[in-house]
């Protein structure tokens, strides 16, 4: 039985069915991007890589360290915000895993203070 | 009960009845609980990752009779890296699919992410393996022991993607899918991007950070 015929025969509850599903859909492409956008999202995942190991074999004196880590970041955040979706999702979403990742970063300091300064 | 077989979803009506769609996203938030969960489980696990990252970078210079950096193979590391990268664009094409209802287009790249995790795992056994044989065992010393708990960690946590990606197909080839399960695939996908971005921040500073 197709989603169609489903409709015709169960009307009433059916028709709300789908415009449920349809809003359901919309809601889902407002914040996902079409197939070629995310490929060239991979492509400049891959580039920005290539640019971490070429600072491996090439650092640029004192500014490796600081470059690999900003990298590092745009990368996590190009992730984060458009194959995860966390860009035009909704804020509670963010929040939760931002959340999470502050305490991560706090754990850190906390550990590092604690065994490298007391 | 119609064929579900035929057709790569089945109707929720095929499977649960008309009911059981309604209550997708009725929630306080204006999120699917699961999918709230999911992102409350993946914020968890940054705590997790977060303690062993620290731990790492704390006990890293502890590597008596062994320097990291003679063992560490970069080139195949960077490889590695780039094909978990490279799982993250299959998986956001297989969400991408799902949301399109081709289910067919789905589990073409359900199991090209499922096999790009199979490789970075094969990586994984590999790189443990040459160390190993190098003189870095678990108990060899502190810098082992933080080395192989986060990375193994990371392991494992690729290979339990790597079963809900095989589980997702199985279910999919096998008709046991609505479409209410775009929803699952896009749950399923944020746990792999999240090992991602987790292996993102390894190599960072595991690896390339001298």
């Amino acid at each position: 039985m197709s989603s169609t015929e489903t409709t015709e025969t169960n009307d009433g509850h059916d028709a709300h069915h789908d415009d449920h599903h349809d809003d359901h859909h919309d809601d889902h492409a407002g914040n996902h991007l079409s197939d070629w956008e995310y490929i060239k999202i991979g492509i400049w995942l891959a580039i920005l890589t290539a640019i971490e190991v070429a600072l491996f074999y090439f650092p640029p004196g004192g500014a490796e360290v600081p470059a690999l880590l900003i990298l590092m970041v745009v990368k996590f955040a190009i992730v984060a915000a458009y194959f995860m979706h966390l860009k035009g999702d909704k804020p509670v979403l963010t929040q939760v895993f931002v959340g999470g990742l502050l305490l991560a970063v706090a754990v850190y300091f906390a550990v590092f203070f604690a065994f490298e300064l007391f | 009960m119609a064929d579900v077989t035929a057709r790569p979803y089945a109707t929720p009506e095929d499977l649960e009845g008309p009911e059981e769609h309604h209550d997708a996203h009725d929630t306080a938030t204006g999120v699917s609980n699961n999918k709230l969960a999911m992102w409350a489980f993946l914020g968890s696990d940054c705590l997790l990752f977060g303690a062993l990252i620290s731990t790492y970078l704390l006990l890293r210079r502890k590597s008596d009779g062994v320097d990291p950096e003679e063992l560490f193979d970069i080139p195949f590391t960077s490889v590695s890296a780039f094909v978990l990268l490279m799982s993250s664009l299959t998986m956001v094409l297989a969400v991408s699919a799902a949301n399109r209802r081709d289910g067919q287009r789905m589990r073409y790249w359900l199991m090209a992410t499922a096999l790009l995790g199979s490789i970075f795992i094969a990586g994984q056994v590999y790189e443990f393996t040459a160390f190993y044989n190098e003189g870095l065992g678990y108990t060899t010393n502190i810098f082992g022991s933080a080395f192989y708990t986060l990375t193994g960690f990371h392991g494992v946590h690729v290979s339990v993607g790597i079963v809900m990606l095989v589980s997702l197909f199985a279910m999919s080839a096998t008709g046991r899918f609505n479409e209410d399960n775009a929803e699952t695939v896009e749950i399923v996908g944020l746990y792999w991007h999240f090992v991602d971005v987790v292996w993102i921040v390894i190599f960072t500073i595991v690896y390339l950070i001298p």
